[in-house]
């Protein structure tokens, strides 16, 4: 279950703020893609109770979003929606490991409450990561960026000519399920009958349109072939970019500054 | 100047459930003629049109784009040749941007990078759309869109365009634009169309499809004042053909 | 049931990846080579569609609730697996991109449970050798809904393998399976009534659309699917040589956990509690101590966990500040006439 947060508009949304300008959405995709995919692996290799060792990778997604000018309440919103599903299976944690494995100011906590907390937060930098990357980066320079670093042409290819039919595909289910609503009483989802008619309609009109692109393929010369142009190189301010949150992660990830800090004024 | 002439010569073409789309139909189109092609829903408009640009074929008579027929053979040469602007731009945009559609004939003829950027910006820049080169094609406006298509048709330098309801969809500054952008052009032109005021500014000459048979031929001016054939075949006399309601001036008539 | 990133170990989610990107890359060169250019724009607007599809709700009878629809099964019999796997696998990629359905690392894990357990388990071991060639008929219309229940059973099963062979949740394999399947049984049979009567309505109208991989031989259909059991076992035995105890771990953790999963009784739980309150300064440990991040979880160290909680809360805040200054400043310069 996805959620139920599927609405055109949060798509329409995020796909005007990757189309966005800033110094962010001027770094190239690939130093994006592969820090953020760095970014991911150094958050969910740590032990599953580490929640301080994790906070100071907030610095990522916030520095991003301050500097990029992605709306924080947009990025928020997203995140609640999507929330559900690891907080109801991270919810049992703190009932099923009870043990205290911490105080503080007196008060105990367990294992389980600690990784539950390590769950949300791991969640909310993952998938925060995610949408920003998103929001700072036009899917077709994604796509680009993919094939750049070694994904099958043809993935890429039908990646991006889903991308390219998604908006009119979405509208015309939006507007075919608005017809079947001005003719039911109810308020409900339609029925699988209903839904299997709508469906029917939709996929012989996709195919139909799939059969059109092909002939106006065919006449610009359409070989099976699909080519792009190349992109130019990484500039020294993209090296840069990808080179220092490397360098941050591993920092991180390898010398633990939380625990640093939290000593000096705690234990010191 | 012989080599961007059209012949179409009894052309039939029947679809899988029998019925005829195209029968007989003939005509010649000369250099740099700018012609429409005029008639109701299923008169065959839209299906002449596939067979000039080869996707489909005819099952009997004979076409001649240049100098050479149309037969599997020569499709390449075809293709690059004619250019067709389909009816949705939608069906024609079928890139992640903007750039890489007007990129994607170019490069399907084979030609080098630097040549085919100098080419893309060449043709964008004379629809106007350059400043559109990153976006993608779903966030342009219906008139963007038509005129994204046609810099992608004219990326390939054909010498014939063929135009399938240029101006369907638009807003009347969209529809403008269009026409202007198209008046531009000395191409040999075959456009299929409902607008039939847009006929009387593009096409000097018309043909009227009926049955999959040419009910007409002859000049716009002409053609569109003929109440009782338009009536025939499933049309109706253009506003600007109509005589005035004041002075029963014909504009039609006056002309020719 | 989109796996998420939170609950998997990159041990689990990095095999996945392996996986399901061994089978994109398969499934590319088999498109690759069949060469049928139509496929292109085809595969393209399906993705579309199914992505379109998703955004309609569809009821569940008898549960009150409402699902979407997955549509593997659909593809795998309108376009053939290869292409079918791609399509959906680009359907997954682009709603974790724009609905952050899941996350970047649980995608591989995604993909192999909606995608290539239709795709390359379901459609061609199950729904192929018993829906036979003939094109219509009540035994075919009955194997297409219950290859549509399988596989979402299938993908199911998956999540919930996934999540405890990583462990970070503690919900044991026997409860969450209770969970997982019933819900995922009703939202199934759902699922394989649309497919059955939307395969249907398209046969009727363009009897052409459907099976056209059923005049293809079937063989190489396998080579993913033997890629993947190689890879997945693969690993599991390079985990399991490289620590032992992990794996004994994971399996105890799928047979036995239910046992340990029984709630503590009042009494036991006072005393612990009591135990946690009387320990008001914890030792501290160095830092580093419980670097192992492992399988098999380390209890973790009172000391490190408290330091490292403040001091990962003074981090964050450290970096809200940051955020907050460059958001001023760039609010600044954009305020600036230029």
């Amino acid at each position: 279950m996805n959620g139920g947060g599927h609405s055109l508009l949060d798509l329409g949304t995020l796909d005007r703020l990757g189309q966005g300008d800033s110094a962010i959405h001027r770094i190239d995709a690939r130093a994006k893609l592969a820090v953020t995919l760095a970014f991911v692996l150094c958050v969910v290799s740590f032990d599953k109770h580490a929640v301080g060792d994790l906070l100071p990778f907030a610095t990522f997604p916030i520095v991003l979003l301050a500097v990029s000018g992605v709306p924080v309440r947009f990025v928020l919103r997203r995140l609640a929606i999507v929330a559900p599903f690891a907080v109801l299976v991270g919810v049992f944690n703190p009932l099923l490991d009870r043990e205290v494995v911490a105080s503080v100011a007196g008060i105990g906590i367990s294992g389980g409450w600690l990784s539950f907390v390590s769950i949300l937060v791991r969640f909310a930098l993952t998938i925060g990561a995610l949408l920003i990357l998103v929001a700072t980066t036009p899917v077709p320079a994604l796509g680009r960026a993919a094939l750049r670093m070694g994904a099958p042409r043809v993935f890429v290819t039908q990646l991006l000519s889903l991308y390219r039919y998604l908006f009119l595909l979405a509208e015309e289910s939006r507007r075919t399920l608005t017809a079947y609503r001005l003719r039911v009483p109810h308020d409900r989802p339609p029925s699988w009958r209903a839904f299997a008619a709508i469906l029917g309609q939709l996929l012989l009109r996709a195919v139909a349109r799939a059969r059109r692109i092909h002939e106006a393929m065919l006449c610009r010369g359409f070989d099976g072939e699909w080519r792009l142009i190349a992109t130019p190189r990484m500039s020294g301010r993209d090296w840069l970019f990808a080179v220092g949150w490397l360098g941050f992660f591993a920092v991180l990830r390898l010398v633990f500054p939380a625990h640093a800090l939290g000593l000096l004024l705690v234990g010191g | 100047m012989s080599h961007h002439r059209v012949v179409v010569e009894a052309v039939r073409f029947a679809y899988p459930d029998g019925t005829w789309a195209l029968d007989g139909v003939s005509f010649e189109l000369g250099h740099g003629e700018s012609v429409a092609v005029i008639g109701a829903n299923g008169a065959g408009k839209s299906t002449l049109l596939l067979h000039l640009n080869g996707i489909l074929t005819a099952d009997s008579g004979r076409i001649v784009v240049g100098d050479l027929p149309v037969a599997h053979g020569t499709l390449t040469h075809l293709r690059r040749t004619v250019g067709t602007v389909f009816q949705d731009p939608d069906d024609q945009l079928f890139m992640p941007t903007v750039f890489d559609d007007v990129a994607f004939g170019p490069l399907n003829l084979g030609m080098p990078e630097a040549d085919c950027r100098a080419r893309v910006r060449d043709c964008l820049e004379r629809v106007g759309a350059w400043h559109l080169r990153d976006r993608p094609p779903h966030r342009l406006s219906g008139g963007e869109k038509r005129r994204v298509a046609v810099a992608a048709v004219l990326a390939m330098s054909p010498d014939i365009l063929l135009l399938d309801e240029p101006s369907t969809g638009l807003d009347p500054r969209g529809r403008r634009q269009v026409i202007e952008l198209l008046r531009g052009f000395a191409h040999t032109k075959l456009v299929v169309t409902h607008d039939l005021d847009l006929v009387l500014e593009l096409c000097p000459r018309t043909i009227v499809l009926h049955e999959g048979r040419v009910a007409a031929d002859g000049p716009s001016r002409t053609l569109l004042g003929d109440a009782a054939l338009l009536e025939r075949c499933g049309l109706e006399v253009p506003v600007a053909a109509r005589p005035c309601p004041r002075c029963g001036f014909a504009p039609g008539l006056a002309e020719g | 049931m989109h796996m998420a990133d939170a609950l998997l170990t990159p041990e689990v989610g990095g095999t996945m990846w392996l996986v399901s990107g061994a089978a994109v890359a398969v499934a590319s060169r088999a498109v690759r080579r069949s060469a049928d250019s139509r496929q292109v724009p085809l595969m393209g607007v399906l993705g579309a569609f199914v992505f379109a599809a998703q955004m309609i709700n569809v009821s569940i009878p008898g549960t009150g609730s409402s699902g979407h629809f997955a549509g593997g099964l659909l593809l795998a019999i309108l376009l053939g697996p290869h292409p079918a796997f791609l399509t959906i696998a680009s359907v997954l990629v682009v709603q974790a991109l724009f609905f952050a359905d899941g996350g970047l690392l649980a995608l591989g894990a995604n993909i192999f449970n909606m995608g290539f357990v239709a795709c390359y388990l379901v459609y061609p071991l199950i729904y192929r050798p018993l829906a036979g060639v003939e094109a219509s008929g009540f035994r075919r219309r009955a194997v297409t809904w219950l290859a549509a229940i399988l596989a979402l059973q299938l993908g199911a099963l998956g999540v919930v393998l996934e999540t405890t062979a990583s462990g970070i949740a503690e919900l044991p394999f026997t409860a969450f399976l209770a969970a997982m399947q019933p819900i995922h049984l009703a939202i199934g049979i759902v699922e394989g009534l649309i497919t059955v009567a939307v395969v249907e309505f398209v046969a009727r109208a363009e009897p052409g659309l459907v099976d056209p991989a059923a005049r293809q031989t079937g063989r190489r259909v396998l080579a993913p699917l033997a890629i993947a059991a190689a890879l997945i076992s693969g690993a599991l035995s390079w985990f399991a040589s490289a620590d032992p105890d992990g794996l004994e771990w994971s399996i105890a953790r799928l047979t036995g956990e239910a046992e340990i999963a029984v709630p503590e009784n009042a009494a036991h739980r006072a005393a612990a509690e009591l135990q946690g309150r009387a320990a008001l300064l914890p030792d501290y440990a160095f830092p580093g101590a419980d670097e192992a991040a492992e399988p098999g979880w380390s209890t973790p160290n009172a000391g490190t966990t408290v330091s490292g909680l403040v001091g990962g809360t003074l981090t964050l805040l450290l970096a809200v500040a940051i955020g907050w200054a460059l958001r001023l400043r760039r609010n600044r310069l954009s305020a600036w006439p230029r």
